[in-house]
């Protein structure tokens, strides 16, 4: 398969935003992302536990689940893969850096239900990439996560300093917001 | 006199599901699936059905086992149910509604991750009967599937001029745009402002 790792990357950080067009990962997207910051740290956790995923998950699919002809595991397999690797992550990074930990700390148990890092698994594999189009895939897919997530938390910091009426309070405020977002991103579409 | 009592719980736990628990417009559960599959009627309606289907089996089994399944391991234990059950539903839809499971795609394996069956497992199955927890299931998953399925609908009309699949003869003055991804999100926050009006009150 002859795709370019430049078409890739823009592809999923813009074109395909993984938020506001393949509408993956919107639980943290409205949850997560009302300050600035919080939003960073979620996309750095959110990064680290897809090239990981990507990285286990194509290998598992490649070396186990395709000889034995047990495609048909891949649900299951791979949901227990994230969440023992978001475990596994959370452990280490405890070890190995407190300070980091502090930081990413409360975002990981959240990764293991945000539908996108399962869902990238589940597309890199249908689109037949191999192992580095696949790390590339996930990698920017999750950059394109942080990226909406911080974008939007920015104009969500604004937003709360408007009188929004009572009845558009909340969550249909952000998905108002959200839409208006996603239509800017479709001015990316036939970049790629 | 007992019996009829009991009746009326059982449809209490459904009725809760669809309106005072309605899982997309109150719970703001599972909001993936409700924008990504809601670009017709049809692909809304079916979306709705396979949760549901997954959500009243793991809701059963996992009420049948709650007692075998040590306290600090029964998150990764229900989510094994669950994804035992998304498998069992995808390959039934593979195998009989080829063309929905097409369109719905990546979605069907992603119900795992859907917050509201794990969530409906943890905070209902675990702790209810087995009868009550199969009724608290088609209860949340008929209210989940009449939002996905309005969704769907106002999306398709707005969008392709048609409904269930029916042109309305409007197609050609149709913005495409609600099909698209910016008006899921667009149909979904002015529904939600809807229902916030006039039913949550």
């Amino acid at each position: 398969m002859e795709i370019s790792y430049f078409a890739i990357i823009i592809g999923a950080i813009f074109v395909n935003n993984v938020v506001l067009a393949q509408f993956l990962g919107i639980c943290p997207f409205l949850g997560v992302s009302s300050k600035v910051e919080t939003s960073l740290g979620m996309g750095a956790a959110v990064t680290f536990v897809m090239a990981l995923t990507a990285v286990v998950a194509w290998s598992i699919q490649t070396f186990i689940l395709d000889p034995l002809g047990i495609g048909y595991m891949q649900t299951i397999v791979f949901i227990l893969v994230i969440a023992a690797l978001v475990q596994m992550v959370e452990i280490m990074l405890k070890k190995v850096s407190p300070s980091l930990y502090q930081a990413l700390g409360i975002f990981l148990p959240l990764i293991t239900t945000n539908c996108a890092v399962l869902g990238v698994a589940i597309l890199m594999i249908q689109k037949e990439f191999n192992l580095l189009q696949s790390v590339t895939y996930s990698v920017s897919t999750a950059l394109g996560f942080g990226l909406a997530l911080v974008i939007f938390a920015g104009i969500r910091e604004r937003l709360e300093l408007d009188g929004v009426p009572a009845a558009l309070k909340g969550t249909p405020i952000a998905l108002i917001t959200a839409a208006i977002l996603a239509m800017a991103f479709m001015g990316f579409s036939g970049l790629v | 006199m007992l019996r009829k009592e009991v009746k009326m719980n059982k449809l209490n736990i459904i009725l809760r599901g669809i309106v005072k628990d309605n899982p997309t417009f109150v719970l703001v559960l599972g909001m993936c699936p409700t924008l990504g599959t809601t670009t017709s009627a049809m692909n809304g309606m079916g979306m709705g059905v396979a949760t549901m289907a997954v959500l009243t089996m793991s809701n059963m089994v996992i009420s049948l086992i709650k007692n075998l399944i040590p306290d600090k391991v029964r998150i990764p234990a229900f989510i094994v149910v669950i994804a035992s059950f998304v498998t069992v539903i995808q390959m039934l839809m593979q195998a009989f509604v080829p063309a929905l499971y097409a369109s719905l795609g990546v979605f069907i394996p992603l119900i795992v991750v859907n917050c509201i069956i794990l969530g409906r497992a943890e905070a209902f199955a675990s702790k209810n009967g087995v009868v009550d927890s199969i009724f608290d299931g088609i209860g949340i998953g008929i209210g989940f599937t009449l939002s996905l399925t309005v969704i769907g609908a106002v999306r398709e009309m707005l969008g392709s001029g048609a409904i269930f699949g029916m042109p309305l003869g409007i197609s050609d003055y149709m913005p495409l745009v609600f099909v698209l991804a910016p008006g899921g999100f667009f149909v979904l926050g002015y529904l939600m402002v809807l229902f916030n009006k006039f039913i949550k009150k």
